[in-house]
């Protein structure tokens, strides 16, 4: 266990259940560290997007509630905030699909992101420039509806407007979803360049593993609701239960599902 | 033959023939149809913000209106009273958000709906409890609204404009302007609007909702207010009055329920529309028709264009 004040987010033991009747975390802990990229890996229905959003306390708008354990952000609990309060304090969470404001313009939306903040026009301004520095792509389109944008723009808009905030920590969810891999790509150096030229930590929940794996420093595999394996990215990338669930490139010949052993390593690997 | 004739040829020929008498009604029409256009707009802006269909907009306009004369019944000066009112529906806005909306959040809309005609029997209740059910005059000398009339000698005949109207027309587009200046210009406006497209999201970049439902609120309390002060005027203050507020609902289905502009034009048409549709058809069917042609005009409409005049463009990526 690594000293508080190393670790910007540190998520303990939590149980979240929805409408009081759906156990859908059941005991996840993980930690970022200060200025680090953290994956959070598994399937679809793993629970990923439920520990991004009990992290940044949108769940309560999904009837969700954190039942068990504790969230502390910078060494503070932050389960019983608002999300308002939360990206005031500097987590701030980028939602699956994007979910751009659809009528606005892309320079609104990124105003949009500017909401919580109260040091005045001029460096709300001056951030604006910043952004459209790393995001040339969204200058040119700074006046089209946000809507008839593309999907890259769009993930850039939704990246853009959470950087607005002046974030320490960005919960990234799915960047991904539905674009191009040369576009994931470009996104996740984007990712990278925040990371490393503004101090931004970033706990990203993916899909893609592959990569997830080759951005991030460090990795949590989430199977229903559980941590299943953790562990340096290397070290998972390397790992031959990872490499032949998610990676899809495990041992040397090809198998099937009917395999016996397949399904009893898998068995043990839930358990 | 004969119908025919009464239906498509003598309404229009008798519009030719008194170019005046047209203008007169058209006018009638407009006010009436800008001061719909202010009610549609209260029920528009909660609409857009919190999604709920919000029953109690009309109650809350005679509530209003109840509030400035009652408190100046109570010997407050009317400026005064009128600022007391507008400090009234903010507090209003502010008990709805705590007491309503916050622990209603994320249920269905039906029990939102349900909610705000519960709003609607509270007002009345509160209302006559403490400023009597009897009905009031609007105290328009205080406020120095204009009385009496213009008489245009135009197109060959005259047309007198109500000083008050024209004061209701002035101040009606005024709001709308402002309101509009300000939903796309500050940061609160642009928030607004961002709510309106995604909650969610607009939740996940720390725009914080109540706050957001409290302004909201607060500002169609005060459009309700100046509608009160208009409408009042032109009849009695008493909650007989909110049955003008159910004009609305055609605006709103003609216009589009998400609609600024379309509550205007909406509120325009239905006002214009049920004037002249009562000067020069409506002895056709013995008079009394203005009462019901605006719903049978929103029924044509949900028939051919459910979404209304300027219903929300949905953006589809393809």
């Amino acid at each position: 266990m690594t000293t508080p004040s190393a670790n910007i987010l540190e998520v303990l033991n939590i149980e979240v259940v929805y409408n009081a009747i759906a156990l859908v975390l059941k005991g996840v802990s993980l930690t970022v560290p200060k200025g680090g990229i953290v994956a959070l890996l598994g399937a679809n229905g793993a629970g990923k997007t439920t520990t991004l959003r009990a992290i940044s306390n949108l769940l309560h708008a999904e009837r969700g509630e954190v039942t068990k354990g504790a969230i502390q952000f910078e060494g503070e609990r932050v389960d019983k905030l608002s999300p308002n309060d939360l990206v005031r304090r500097g987590a701030i969470q980028v939602m699956e699909g994007r979910h751009c404001f659809g009528h606005l313009t892309i320079e609104e939306n990124l105003l949009t992101g500017a909401f919580t903040r109260c040091d005045g026009r001029a460096a709300i301004a001056r951030d604006l420039d910043a952004i459209y520095q790393y995001f040339p792509r969204l200058k040119q389109r700074r006046t089209s509806q946000a809507g008839y944008t593309s999907g890259g723009e769009q993930q850039m808009c939704a990246i853009g407007r959470a950087m607005m905030s002046k974030p320490k920590l960005i919960l990234l969810d799915e960047p991904s979803m539905g674009l191009a891999p040369q576009v994931v790509e470009e996104i996740f150096e984007i990712v990278k360049g925040l990371n490393e030229r503004e101090g931004v930590s970033f706990l990203l929940a993916e899909q893609n593993t592959n990569i997830a794996l080759r951005y991030a420093r460090f990795g949590y595999i989430l199977e229903t609701g559980r941590v299943v394996l953790d562990g340096e990215a290397e070290a998972l990338r390397t790992n031959e239960d990872v490499r032949e669930f998610y990676l899809g490139v495990g041992g040397e010949n090809r198998r099937s599902f009917k395999t016996v052993k397949t399904y009893k390593r898998r068995k043990r690997w839930l358990a | 033959m004969d119908l025919f004739h009464a239906i498509f040829v003598d309404p229009f020929a008798q519009m030719i023939s008194a170019p005046d008498l047209l203008a007169q009604t058209v006018w009638e029409g407009f006010v009436a149809g800008i001061l719909y256009a202010l009610i549609a707009l209260g029920f528009v802006l909660i609409y857009k913000a919190s999604g709920v269909f919000n029953f109690a907009q009309g109650i809350m306009m005679v509530f209003a209106a109840l509030t400035l004369v009652g408190l100046n019944e109570k010997g407050v000066p009317a400026w005064i009273a009128l600022a007391l009112s507008v400090a009234v529906m903010y507090g209003l806005a502010v008990a709805i958000e705590r007491l309503v909306l916050r622990p209603l959040v994320n249920q269905p809309d039906i029990i939102l709906l349900m909610a705000t005609l519960g709003i609607t029997y509270f007002l009345i209740g509160f209302g006559e409890l403490v400023f009597g059910g009897s009905p009031k005059s609007m105290i328009t000398k205080q406020l120095y609204l204009p009385e009496g009339a213009i008489n245009l000698h135009v197109l060959g005949g005259q047309v007198q404009l109500q000083k008050l109207d024209i004061a209701a027309a002035v101040i009606a587009m005024l709001m709308v302007a402002g309101l509009a200046l300000f939903f796309q210009k500050t940061r609160i406006g642009r928030a607004l609007r961002a709510v309106a497209d995604d909650h969610q999201a607009a939740l996940s970049v720390g725009i914080s909702l109540n706050q957001i439902w409290v302004i909201v609120w607060f500002t169609a309390g005060v459009v309700a207010l100046a509608t009160g002060i208009f409408w009042g005027a032109r009849s009695d203050v008493s909650f007989a009055l909110q049955v003008v507020s159910l004009k609305a609902l055609p605006v709103l289905i003609l216009g589009g329920l998400t609609s600024v502009p379309g509550a205007i034009v909406g509120g325009l048409i239905i006002g214009i529309g049920e004037k002249l549709g009562e000067f020069y058809w409506g002895p056709l069917l013995g008079g009394g028709i203005e009462s019901w042609l605006a719903y049978m005009i929103a029924l044509v409409f949900l028939l051919f264009r459910p979404q209304g005049l300027f219903g929300e463009k949905i953006i589809e990526r393809i």
